[in-house]
């Protein structure tokens, strides 16, 4: 007896800890406040035949898309302002709801109005107990874009192999290099890189901030991996001028200073010999800000 | 001999207004809602994977999501949208009927066994709904298409809608252009209204017209128009263009004056629609819409014949008509109310079934006429919606001198709810029960008021 009203009230509290849990949980943006148990509804309306009930991304339609929908359970984001492994912050899934993913089934939800996807956001951070046990974490910042010059550019191109972009996003950045048909996500389905050639908008948005962001940041869950422990952030954006230029298509002011230059890169600078550095500690500070 | 031969005398005019209207009401009432199409379609929802309440409201109601999907040419814009990412075996085809149980009443009708003329006349009994095949999406990208075999209960087909729409011209969602036969981009949609039954499946706003219900036609075998132009898909080009997220929309239409008939049977005019609409958000209680339209329309009084047969498209004696409105839509979270106002006005000549050239009848003149509609949702949540309508006419200008000020004004009162047991993107199911009631003023044949009732339960089907 004495067993059975334990194991009843353990099942009252779980109750009432998941319900409190809904509740409680919120999502900020601005002057925007979402709540969980709005969001639960609108979750239903909009995400569900996809992401799923649970939040797993084994919604109905997910054996029938490719790449697969989110797993909310994990809480492993692409797109986010902070640093590799660490959470999104709110406004990160709040523009993802609103951008959409293309390349994938996940629309844009822009036509949604702004409390709809902040509640929904709200909702979303329930699937996962490490939006309560982890700290929001730091936000990258982005120093002022340096001015787009052949040399920035040919610098880039330089980093493109150095760093061995190439490997994954082919020479021509067509995402057809050697490893790309191996490449699969956290979840082990096939993934490929992103085709700089088709000059569609990137995953996690479409200005140069938001490519500086994407490599700085990384795409986590999958082998795109984080830059921002290796290389500078003046480095960082030749290397978005220079990626720029891989979209051969589109009218941008790296594709006009490289045309204006002949359509060729200078060639690469002898490699200088530097004093040893200490280790440095991952610099998500901003540190550096234009070209010297 | 044409079908509108002119008759002058004011009391044959209003006895045979009389014995029309009740008559006529009715059979509008049943092939306007027998009849519409709707453009719920889950070939969509099988397309992008996602359920009908991700761009329904409650199907076929859309929401603004689903208004910008519209907008955008069937595309969500996430480089999914051609064809060419789709399995070849993908085809864009649905089909939606709703086999039903109806029971319609009308208190006053002309009967020959009547004593009096009028009696009391109740039909009830199983029957089916028309059937819509709905085949639509993207030919490529930015260059879309609809296409509506329709067919009425009796399996007698037509073309509701057929058109092609190029989207995004100069890369801008301000440019479109829509080409064949479609719905006039109305917000409040007949096509897309939530109830079905004969009195409450349509918009009274949207049809009703003075006198005898139907204006003139310059052939008798042809249908003439059921309603102010509004209501049905019609003949023409669409230039329409709206914001990214749809909160700002306008359209602009030339329509070939023919109601959206085939062959051009009437005349050479083109009629013209205008809307604008513009929403705007009010925090946690939804998105909010305001906007107008109008419809300017003319149509033939006579025209030339051959051996005394009207030559199809030959029409003369052109007379204008015109629709002016505004409308609301209001959200406070799961409540929704959409209000309208709509005014008209038309020729005396069509209202009085006389050629341009000839005299007008005595005491003749242009009739006007106000609407204004409310309409209720309660969305309990997305597989159960409860509904609302009232929807009321008032004439504020007879044709003829010789009717009361409020002979043939009207009101109707519509309630129901729609319950989808299941919510999937593949296909949809409602069990739809509603009650409708419409009272017009002085339309019986002895001259009393007149009142029709429906009883609606159906099983809304749509794969």
């Amino acid at each position: 007896m004495a067993r059975t009203a334990q194991r009843l009230s353990f099942v009252g509290m779980l109750i009432v800890a998941v319900a409190s849990s809904l509740c409680a949980q919120e999502a900020h943006v601005g002057n925007l406040t979402g709540h969980a148990a709005d969001g639960k509804k609108l979750y239903r309306r909009f995400c569900i035949g996809c992401h799923g009930e649970r939040g797993d991304g084994a919604g109905d339609n997910a054996p029938f898309l490719d790449p697969k929908p989110r797993d909310f359970t994990a809480a492993t984001f692409k797109c986010r302002s902070t640093l590799t492994g660490n959470l999104p912050t709110d406004e990160d899934l709040y523009k993802s709801v609103g951008r959409g993913f293309n390349t994938s089934a996940m629309p844009s939800w822009a036509p949604l109005t702004a409390q709809t996807k902040i509640d929904l956001v709200a909702y979303i951070k329930s699937f996962s107990p490490r939006w309560h046990d982890e700290k929001p974490a730091d936000v990258l910042k982005i120093p002022a874009e340096t001015p787009v010059t052949i040399e920035s550019i040919s610098h880039g191109g330089e980093l493109f192999q150095k760093l061995e972009c190439w490997k994954c996003h082919g020479q021509e950045g067509r995402g057809d290099g050697p490893s790309a048909s191996t490449l699969t996500d956290s979840k082990d389905q096939p993934i490929r890189p992103y085709n700089f050639t088709g000059g569609g908008r990137f995953k996690c948005g479409a200005e140069n901030e938001d490519l500086y962001r994407i490599f700085m940041t990384g795409v986590d869950g999958t082998p795109m991996p984080s830059f921002n422990d290796v290389i500078q952030p003046v480095d960082a954006w030749d290397l978005v001028h220079y990626l720029r230029t891989l979209q051969k298509t589109r009218k941008s002011k790296e594709n006009e200073v490289l045309k204006a230059a002949g359509g060729k890169l200078l060639p690469p600078k002898p490699e200088e010999k530097k004093p040893e550095e200490p280790a440095k500690e991952p610099d998500n500070k901003g540190a550096g800000n234009g070209r010297k | 001999m044409y079908a509108f031969a002119a008759v002058s005398e004011s009391f044959k005019r209003l006895f045979a207004v009389r014995c029309g209207l009740t008559t006529g009401l009715f059979v509008l009432a049943s092939v306007v809602s027998l009849t519409q199409p709707s453009a719920a379609i889950p070939a969509f929802a099988r397309k992008f994977g996602m359920p009908c309440s991700a761009c329904h409201e409650a199907w076929p109601k859309l929401n603004n999501f689903g208004q910008v999907f519209k907008d955008n040419g069937y595309q969500l814009g996430n480089d999914r949208d051609s064809p060419i990412y789709k399995d070849p075996s993908y085809w864009p085809v649905s089909f939606r009927i709703t086999p039903h149980w109806h029971r319609e009443n009308t208190d006053r009708m002309a009967t020959d066994q009547a004593p009096t003329g009028e009696q009391s006349v109740t039909t009830h009994g199983f029957d089916l709904s028309g059937l819509d095949i709905l085949t639509a999406g993207t030919l490529s990208k930015n260059i879309s298409f609809l296409l509506t075999p329709s067919a009425d209960n009796t399996a007698s087909f037509h073309f509701e809608s057929a058109w092609v729409r190029f989207d995004n011209l100069l890369k801008s969602s301000w440019l479109n252009v829509k080409v064949g036969k479609f719905e006039l981009d109305n917000i409040l949609s007949e096509k897309r209204i939530l109830t079905l039954s004969a009195n409450g499946g349509l918009y009274q706003a949207y049809h009703y017209l003075p006198q005898g219900g139907l204006p003139a036609s310059v052939d008798p075998s042809l249908p003439s128009p059921l309603g102010t132009g509004i209501g049905d898909n019609q003949l023409g080009f669409e230039v329409a263009g709206h914001s990214k997220n749809s909160y700002t929309r306008y359209s602009v239409a030339v329509l070939s004056a023919t109601d959206g008939n085939v062959s051009l049977p009437t005349n050479r005019g083109y009629d013209t629609f205008l809307t604008f609409s513009q929403a705007f958000e009010a925090g946690g209680l939804g998105l909010q819409r305001v906007g107008a339209f109008a419809y300017l329309g003319m149509y033939p009084t006579y025209g030339l014949t051959s051996g005394g047969t009207f030559l199809p498209g030959t029409g003369l004696g052109n007379k204008m008509y015109s629709q002016v409105g505004f409308y609301g839509l209001w959200y406070l979270k799961k409540l929704d109310f959409t209000t309208m106002y709509t005014h008209n006005k038309e020729s005396a000549y069509l209202a009085t079934a006389t050629p341009a050239n000839i005299a007008l009848p005595t005491g003749a003149h242009d009739p006007s006429w106000n609407g204004f509609l409310v309409e209720t949702h309660y969305t309990v949540n997305p597989q159960f919606i409860l509904i609302n309508r009232f929807d009321t006419i008032r004439m504020s200008e007879q044709p003829l001198g010789s009717l009361k000020k409020d002979f043939g004004n009207l009101n109707s009162l519509t309630f129901g709810y729609r319950w989808y047991p299941f919510m999937n993107s593949r296909d949809g199911f409602a069990i739809h029960n509603e009650y409708s009631r419409v009272t017009s003023k002085g339309i019986s044949p002895t001259g009393n008021d007149s009142t029709s009732s429906s009883v609606f339960l159906g099983f809304d089907f749509i794969f």
